[in-house]
């Protein structure tokens, strides 16, 4: 890994507000680089999933982009006309969504739904992607591909649909994927080959991924940085380990204390302290009014 | 111990597999649950754990009955609910809730998430109060009142997930199978969630299944354990002697397997075969 | 950055401008005969081809001109509207009605619902439409309600496919299981749950429907299947119109493009409705 080759997926002070003018993204900045990933974590609603719809252009229209750029492989994509920037964006990412079944159109079969991309997007032939998407199946430890491949999305576990997405993923070789918390359903032991996979696609292909999830023992494992998220802002971003060595942030302090641990249960989960929010709360406060200044 | 709230014998569940549906007549039947027996005392909290695709959110529908069990017995509450038909069913709905594994989609994407809330309220006879009881409920999974007006792709995925809690818990009912409901938490609403879970099991006697991958909240929340694969039950005991004694090869992959949150660089490495 | 917003500006505008020319054109036909400047029957071969009151020789008061038997072609557009929006709502709603409810039973209980409407569906879809149309005219007779059941009775089935599939696919999602966790009857699930996540569909079919209805009812008229020859229609003067193309042109064209306009305004009218109004969308 070079240290002057360009990120992946560079993001570069985005703000966005809702229609009320709240801003759900303060001035984010994060880079992916190529080979590398990236886990964001945060509390609930603090805005992972809105920038990962961001970078894929996917926001709601009542979502509004109002400061920033974002550079997928050095481009930016805001200077790119419309289509110019969905066919890039449709080449170079994938996306692993929060919500599998709602992801899922259901009244199709499996089968066709995961070829279909690959076929109208990449211009597979039908059978390359077929045989691409069975050695996924297998490789996400599918028990019974044949019959997934032949089932609707409602007839299909929570679990088995988070993977039938993941190999929706992963199928097209993308540059960078967006994964919103993509090992929620999943037992620990599939989850871990999960993750293996990712190391490894990490390794061969140099995919970068931006790993949103809430569990910092995979955090730990899998990626290299760390932002940490809370209310739209990032408070913290760190290597892997050294923030695992000495968080800096009260927050992210918290969040380590409250993590729980099959091995000491009783220390952990406790929501996080009165005070810590309250210097949270202030922290936002003082940003947005630095931010408001420039932008009236 | 109390008598249980559950006692469930012999279950099977059986679904039509459309895969393998002939172009003429019914589909073969794929049997999804092989026969569990196990038991639910009243106030507890119960682990389900396993392999993904073993049948635990089957197994948790035929026990709120939305699926009809093909063989065996179900008894709630004194009553064999096996195979009572959807109008008898409607009286003990109150007393029988589930919360969803996928939250979007069990959320009605043209209504409010008042509406939401609301409508089982109103539904079971407790429609006086409506909106102070909504209020309440938001206010307890910890979301903001400006959200009984919001749709569900106007949340996040973690405050979706708090409307489907919020809805089951309004009704106080006897019974609550919670479904995969803090996996898209943070650990500090998690932490507000379980202890609120285990308020309702002290003081109201809230029996509670709780299905989870997360063996560390499982630990702290539950007083025995399930563990499922294929359809069948692997291992159940007390949590404390699954955790530190696992009987079970898949019991002991399974605690092998869980993320601790230290850094370990050997982790993700393709297990060695250890020496025996 | 912006296609959103664009979309958004794009959507609002055609909603206002296809509700404004529908609603021109419906308070015309309402009040034709205080707004027409002629009687659309009365001929008077001194005044025949009148050009539009552009062109040299035009009369005042016969802005659009008139026919070859010196008919005021505005006057008869205005009164032919009327027909026009009869047929269109009468025959769209009655549709839908049909088909929507008979979809929402086939896609939400399924077995033997579901396969005996699919089988009619097939069946009826296997005859010609416009043949189907000729037929049932011929059988019923000419006249308004002839025409208004034919087009009902032949396109029911496109709100019933859809619906259907709609209904099907929405009956899967986790949120009607809730429903029946919540203490919902079946027929209560049906009307309260789904129904409301496809009146979205419902709604763009059936503006849809109305102008397919509008041409299907041109289309009667010009074979002269329609109502009697008397009453002025779209599709009658059309094809007066045709026969006098080289010398008087506009007989021809303004009808037409009263046609198309009023066509496309229902289908757009339907999408921007849905644009605005959809809380998902919104
Ligand atoms: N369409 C919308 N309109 C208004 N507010 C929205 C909309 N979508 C999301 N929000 C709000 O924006 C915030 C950020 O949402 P986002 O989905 O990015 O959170 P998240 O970090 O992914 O949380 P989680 O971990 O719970 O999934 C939330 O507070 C949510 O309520
Ligand atoms: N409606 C259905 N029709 C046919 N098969 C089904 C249906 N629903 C579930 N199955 C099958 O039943 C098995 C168990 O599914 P279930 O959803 O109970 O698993 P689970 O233990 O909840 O898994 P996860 O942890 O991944 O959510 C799976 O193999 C699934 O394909
Ligand atoms: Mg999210
Ligand atoms: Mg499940």
């Amino acid at each position: 890994m070079n240290a002057l080759a360009k990120p992946c997926l560079d993001i570069r002070s985005l703000s966005a507000v809702l229609p009320n003018g709240l801003r759900v993204l303060r001035s984010v900045s994060l880079a992916v680089e190529p080979g590398e990933v990236r886990a964001l974590v945060g509390e609930s609603g603090a805005g992972k999933t809105m920038i990962g719809k961001a970078v894929l252009g996917v926001l709601p229209s009542s979502v509004r982009i109002v400061e920033g750029d974002m550079l997928l492989e050095g481009e930016d994509l805001g200077k790119l006309q419309a289509k110019a920037r969905r066919t890039l964006i449709g080449a170079r990412t994938a996306l692993i969504p929060q919500d599998p079944l709602t992801a899922l159109n259901p009244s199709r079969r499996i089968g066709p739904q995961m070829t279909d991309r690959l076929v109208r997007i990449l211009g597979w032939s039908g059978e390359k992607a077929d045989a691409r998407i069975r050695q996924l199946l297998d490789e996400v430890q599918i028990r019974e591909p044949e019959r997934v491949l032949k089932c609707y999305p409602h007839e299909l576990s929570g679990g088995m649909r988070q993977r039938v997405l993941i190999a929706a993923a992963f199928a097209a070789e993308p540059r960078l994927i967006v994964a919103d918390e993509p090992t929620t359903a999943l037992d620990v032991t599939v989850q871990k080959q999960i993750l293996r996979l990712i190391a490894q696609l990490q390794r061969e292909h140099g995919t970068a991924i931006l790993f949103v999830t809430h569990d910092l023992g995979v955090v730990a494992k899998i990626s290299q940085k760390v932002s940490v998220l809370y209310a739209g802002k990032v408070v913290e971003e760190a290597e892997t380990a050294a923030l695992f060595a000495a968080p800096q942030h009260p927050y992210t302090r918290a969040l380590m204390a409250a993590t729980p641990r099959y091995t000491d249960p009783f220390a952990s989960l406790k929501p996080v302290d009165e005070a810590v929010l309250a210097g949270l709360a202030s922290e936002i406060a003082a940003a947005d009014q630095a931010w408001r200044r420039p932008h009236g | 111990m109390a008598e249980p709230l559950f006692s469930v014998r012999g279950l099977k569940v059986a679904l039509p597999d459309m895969t393998r549906k002939p172009l003429i007549g019914r589909a073969p039947l794929a049997e999804i649950l092989k026969g569990l027996d196990f038991d639910l005392p009243k106030g507890s909290v119960t682990g389900i754990v396993g392999e993904s695709g073993s049948g635990k959110s089957t197994l948790g529908r035929a026990l709120v009955r939305l699926l009809e069990p093909s063989a065996g017995k179900v008894i709630f509450d004194g009553r064999d609910i096996t195979h009572l038909a959807e109008a008898e069913l409607r009286p003990l709905r109150r007393n029988l809730q589930m919360i969803f594994q996928d939250p979007m989609s069990s959320l009605n994407p043209r209504r409010t998430i008042a509406s939401i809330i609301a409508a089982p309220l109103k539904q079971n006879g407790l429609g006086d109060n409506l909106k102070a009881r909504v209020a309440e409920a938001l206010q307890r999974v910890g979301l903001p009142q400006g959200f009984a007006s919001r749709y569900r792709h106007e949340l996040s995925g973690g405050q979706r997930q708090r409307v489907g809690i919020a809805r089951a818990l309004a009704l106080s009912p006897k019974f609550v199978l919670a479904d995969e409901i803090v996996s898209g938490l943070d650990v500090s609403t998690q932490a507000q969630i379980l202890t609120l879970l285990e308020k309702l099991a002290a003081e109201m006697g809230l029996t509670v299944a709780f299905i989870s991958h997360d063996l560390s909240v499982i630990r702290r929340l539950c007083r025995q354990v399930i563990v499922m694969r294929e359809g069948a039950i692997v291992e159940a005991s007390a949590t404390d002697t699954l955790f530190e004694k696992p009987q079970q090869a898949y019991t002991r992959d399974l605690l092998a397997a869980i993320p601790l949150p230290e850094i370990d660089d050997a982790w993700l490495l393709p297990a060695a075969k250890a020496p025996a | 950055m912006d296609e959103a917003r664009i979309s958004r500006h794009g959507s609002r505008a055609r909603l206002w401008l296809a509700g404004g020319w529908l609603l021109i054109a419906l308070l015309a036909a309402i009040f034709a005969p205080l707004v027409a400047p002629q009687d659309p029957l009365a001929q008077d071969l001194m005044l025949e081809r009148l050009p539009p009151f552009w062109l040299d020789g035009a009369e005042p008061g016969y802005w659009l001109g008139t026919d070859s038997l010196g008919r005021d072609l505005l006057s008869r557009l205005i009164f032919g509207a009327r027909i026009a929006f009869i047929v269109a709502f009468a025959a769209a709603l009655a549709a839908c009605l049909v088909g929507s409810t008979l979809g929402l039973i086939a896609g939400y209980f399924g077995g033997w619902a579901d396969r005996i409407i699919s089988r009619i569906v097939d069946v009826w879809m296997a005859f010609p439409p416009v043949l189907f149309a000729i037929l049932l005219v011929a059988v019923l007779g000419t006249g308004l309600s002839s025409v208004i059941i034919a087009i009902a009775v032949i396109d029911w089935t496109r709100f019933c496919r859809v619906i259907r599939a709609e209904t099907m696919g929405q009956s899967r999602m986790d949120y009607v299981e809730n429903a029946r966790i919540a203490g919902y009857g079946r027929i209560g699930i049906m009307l309260r749950e789904v129904l409301p996540n496809v009146v979205p569909s419902i709604v763009a079919l059936l503006s849809l429907e109305m102008g397919i209805a509008v041409i299907v009812e041109a289309i009667l008229s010009f074979v002269n299947l329609s109502i009697s020859t008397d009453d002025p229609t779209w599709g009658g003067i059309i094809a007066e119109g045709r026969l006098s193309i080289h010398q008087a042109w506009w007989v021809l064209v303004f009808p037409l493009v009263t046609l198309i306009l009023t066509v496309l305004s229902f289908s757009q009218f339907g999408e921007g409705l849905r644009a605005r109004f959809d809380p998902v969308l919104r």
